[in-house]
């Protein structure tokens, strides 16, 4: 059900970004473009052990070497105890400080553990080389599941479980009704057990970063972010300085999928800037992006689902154990809290376990925790749909949540658009159409929370009519592009009259991070209450030319109008004619707005996958693939698809190739785009979006966020597809080449 | 360790640049000539961001070393567009959408110019695969593929 767009010109249009020509051009900024006169090199000497205490480092030695200007530890950041939280946002700096540079102990290996900064990379290697670190190596252990064990390696002994030191950071859980009861009820009964092993954000664009210090002491951070304000606030932290001393500049970002909303580099940049008095860039290999940065949690699951003979779900429960590297912090929020939202169950239990273990610490991937726990629940559906003999789409339309159904996270859902993605799925013509042999169909759902959250905007009428509208945001996949699409149809004017930049610390209010599906639908917020001001303040100059009440004037295509008894009596005056009399009339034309928004209801979506294997290399093709989704309203509909294409893409990865494999000494065994198998071009099919707009009513355009839930589905859908392919359920991914051939040739002929 | 000079055309234009023997052409282009268009995603190959083309073929700038420039024609993706008159596949990967953060788009771009001057008429098949070195992460190569199919049927008007 498409809302008429008849009305109009701008929203919905997919309309040519503002930043197009740069980025085809080779023009646009990242972060390792920036360069500055005198600039040093920054590098990092990073832990070769997964567990060890660090006994001294001796850096004397590489500070002597020739063309070395600074040499750091972990000593030279502020120290926050273990005991006691500093939360910052979704973050806490205790863990933070440890990871960007270990103090104590080095808790996996890649864990920084000193930085140089010297006139060129190559000195600066060099001098990493004569860093002398005294380790006392400690047992280990990188399995969610080993690491739970009683007789595990500790990480942190401060962290206790049941009274006693554990790797078990932290419990989630999430009750609704009386779920033993509800088993009690049910005719069938599903439990089944999944893993799922890490896997990496893959932004293209490696960490990278160039900090300057003036003589005064003021610091300019230059840096391919999700959110400058959280590097400003990350590095004042680390570093004592006030907020007031650091400028952080957003650079264009390349890929960040929730990988880069906490710092690496920054702060160690920092504080070699202060120590060198020179400007200093640090750019991370793959190597060390692999080793030391994201990726989300491995899982260890189990969902338990029991339904009534008819098909109703009255019970489930499910338990999600991640692993959230070795610092806690994993997102069992959207593995127990999303997962079983799809349903209207009345009796739910659903627990998640927060685990650490000797690897780098988990960062936020698209919709984190979601897909992890959707693709257990979602894998248990299909077998349940089997046992009860019916279709799986039907059983999850039986069963949808819909406006007014108690999610056992616990809101009731507003309305939401789940029912439309199965309905417009069990039509499409992909669900009827004909298979092959070794071929499977399969299909899955998934929610995703979607955030609002502080964001700020500034509009600004030039002198000509033309318009510059800032926000706080990094653009990360076009959402400049949205921006210009809003302000043009609400002043009613050309897009391209409309420049949108993306301010830096210093020069737009406080806009939290580019994340949780956000930007659109807050700064799309802010920048309509900027314009409803901005269109006030037109109306009252038109009436003051006119010598009229401002009531008497509408403000329509663009152009003041008079109303009511006036109507016709003036010409109207458009934005450019006001905008060159704006000095008579009260001066410049502007406005700003600063929100915490709320009221960005959840996202839902169903996908159709095919499948095709190979039987003799067990490789799986993905033939065919169809998301449906409740988008809300698509500001810019090639973005929006861009986005459910992107996150499909990513979850096929996910599913079928992508895992980060950990050697027998600790190590990270496959840290290149080689050997850690990201989908590329001849992977995949057409990747087809079906936009289902139920506008959000609590949004001014109707906006839910986009660009997150398209990665939920997936890995239960592959399955699921697999399943209908060789008639073998599978149970943990990814479904790589080895596993599969292994289950087709299981005495391994 | 003295530097190496090399003499080299690059975008079409007589380039001098000093270079240590262990520079790749990557690094030169970027940190010592300020052509940042090519980027560096792995260093190691593998993601095609710094695709350039070297003697018209095609290549990555993180495998070369600076010094084998010497006598050699250099394009980069600062040499694809002619003043501001956008090459017709950098006008369609705008106009279909096909890049979201940008980052690998200088490689798909001087990848697919590429492939259509060695052959007009591909099918989605063969640009799939010599696409298949360039990662994209934000994408799902939907629209990068539908943007180069678009861009060889107009070409071949």
């Amino acid at each position: 059900m498409n809302i008429a767009k008849s009305n109009n010109k701008w929203i919905g249009q997919s309309t040519l970004r503002p930043d197009g020509a740069d980025k085809v051009t080779g023009r646009a900024a990242y972060g390792a473009d920036a360069t500055m006169p005198g600039m040093l090199w920054g590098r990092v000497l990073r832990s070769a052990h997964p567990h060890a205490r660090i006994r001294s480092i001796d850096t004397s030695k590489a500070a002597a070497l020739p063309g070395v200007r600074a040499v750091m530890t972990g000593r030279d950041l502020v120290e926050f105890p273990l005991d006691k939280p500093v939360i910052l946002g979704i973050q806490d700096m205790r863990w933070i400080s440890r990871n960007v540079m270990a103090r104590d102990k080095a808790l996996y290996a890649g864990h920084a553990v000193a930085a140089v900064a010297a006139t060129t990379a190559a000195i600066a290697e060099q001098a990493l080389k004569l860093i002398a670190v005294d380790y006392e190596v400690l047992p280990w252990v990188i399995d969610v599941d080993a690491a739970m064990r009683p007789d595990a390696p500790i990480l942190h002994e401060h962290i206790r479980f049941d009274g006693k030191p554990s790797n078990i950071a932290g419990r989630l859980e999430h009750k609704l009704g009386d779920v033993e009861a509800g088993f009690a009820e049910a005719d069938v009964i599903v439990e089944r057990s999944f893993k799922t092993e890490p896997v990496h954000q893959g932004y293209i664009e490696p960490h990278a970063c160039l900090v300057s210090v003036s003589g005064d002491g003021k610091a300019t951070i230059w840096s391919s972010s999700q959110g400058q304000f959280m590097v400003r606030a990350m590095c004042a932290y680390l570093t004592g300085l006030p907020q007031s001393d650091i400028r952080a500049i957003p650079a264009e970002i390349g890929g960040g999928f929730g990988g880069k909303t906490i710092v690496y580099l920054e702060p160690l940049a920092l504080v070699l800037a202060r120590m060198s008095g020179r400007p200093v860039k640090m750019v991370m290999t793959r190597g060390e992006v692999f080793r030391a940065t994201g990726p989300t949690s491995g899982s260890s699951s189990t969902v338990r689902l029991g339904a009534t003979k008819d098909g109703r779900i009255v019970a489930a429960q499910g338990t999600f154990c991640l692993q959230a590297g070795a610092m806690p912090g994993s997102p069992i929020r959207g593995a127990a809290g999303c997962s079983f939202t799809p349903y209207d169950i009345p009796n739910v239990h659903s627990l998640g376990f927060d685990v650490v273990s000797n690897r780098s610490k988990v960062a936020a991937y698209r919709a984190p925790g979601a897909p992890i726990g959707a693709y257990a629940v979602e894998c248990v559906m299909d077998e349940l749909a089997a046992a009860l003999g019916m279709d799986p789409l039907e059983l999850r339309l039986k069963n949808a949540a819909k406006q007014g159904t108690k999610a056992a996270y616990g809101p009731v859902l507003p309305i939401i658009g789940y029912e439309e993605t199965l309905k417009a799925a069990l039509v499409h013509p992909h669900y009827q159409a004909p298979l092959r042999p070794n071929q499977g169909r399969g299909v899955a759902s998934g929610f995703w929370f979607n955030a609002g959250g502080e964001s700020s905007a500034h509009v600004s009428i030039n002198e000509d009519g033309s318009v510059v509208v800032v926000t706080g945001h990094p653009d990360i996949g076009g959402s400049r592009a949205s921006i210009a699409n809003i302000t043009a149809e609400l002043l009613g004017i050309d897009y391209r009259k409309v420049q949108v930049l993306i301010g830096d610390t210093s020069s737009i209010g406080f806009s939290n991070l580019t994340g949780g599906s956000r930007v659109t639908y807050a700064s799309a917020m802010v920048v309509t209450r900027s314009i409803e001001q901005v269109i006030k303040s037109l109306r009252e100059r038109a009436a003051k030319l006119w010598k009229i009440d401002p009531e008497a004037v509408t403000w329509e295509d663009g152009e003041a109008r008079p109303a009511g008894d006036n109507a016709g009596r003036f010409p109207p005056l458009t934005l450019a004619q006001l905008a060159a009399k704006a000095s008579e009339t009260g001066g410049p034309i502007g406005a700003g707005v600063q929100l915490n928004t709320t009221g960005a209801e959840g996202g839902f979506a169903t996908h159709i996958c095919d499948v095709e294997v190979d039987r003799a290399t067990g490789r799986v093709w993905v033939t065919r693939y169809t998301a449906f989704q409740d988008v809300g309203r698509a500001i810019h509909p090639a973005y929006v698809e861009g986005q459910m294409q992107g996150g499909v893409a990513q979850g096929i990865g996910w599913a079928l190739t992508e895992e980060v494999v950990y050697d027998k000494n600790g190590h990270v065994d496959n840290p290149s785009f080689l050997d850690y198998r990201m989908p590329v071009a001849s992977d995949l099919p057409k990747l087809e979006a079906v936009m289902i707009e139920i506008p959000n009513p609590k949004h001014p355009q109707g906006v839910r966020g986009v660009g997150e839930v398209p990665i939920v589905p997936p890995l239960a859908a592959v399955r699921n597809a697999l399943y209908g392919a060789l008639g073998i359920r599978f149970s943990s991914l990814p479904m790589s080449p080895p596993k599969v051939l292994a289950a087709l040739e299981p005495d391994g002929k | 360790m003295s530097k190496i000079h090399v003499t080299t055309t690059i975008n079409n234009e007589p380039v001098e640049f000093l270079c240590d023997g262990s520079q790749t052409i990557l690094d030169v282009l970027r940190d010592t000539l300020g052509l940042t268009g090519s980027k560096e995603g792995c260093g190691s190959g593998d993601c095609g961001a710094c695709t350039i083309m070297v003697d018209g073929r095609m290549i990555c700038g993180c495998l070369m070393l600076g010094a084998e420039a010497e006598g050699k024609r250099v394009e980069t993706i600062e040499g694809m567009a002619q003043g501001d008159h956008l090459h017709p596949l950098q006008q369609k990967f705008i106009e279909l959408a096909a890049l979201q953060c940008g980052i690998c788009t200088p490689g798909f771009l001087v990848a697919s110019k590429a492939l259509l001057e060695r052959n007009p008429k591909p099918s989605e098949h063969e640009l799939r695969y010599w696409l298949a070195g360039n990662l994209c992460r934000c994408t799902g190569y939907d629209k990068i593929i539908q943007a180069v199919m678009e861009v060889a049927a107009d070409l071949r008007k």
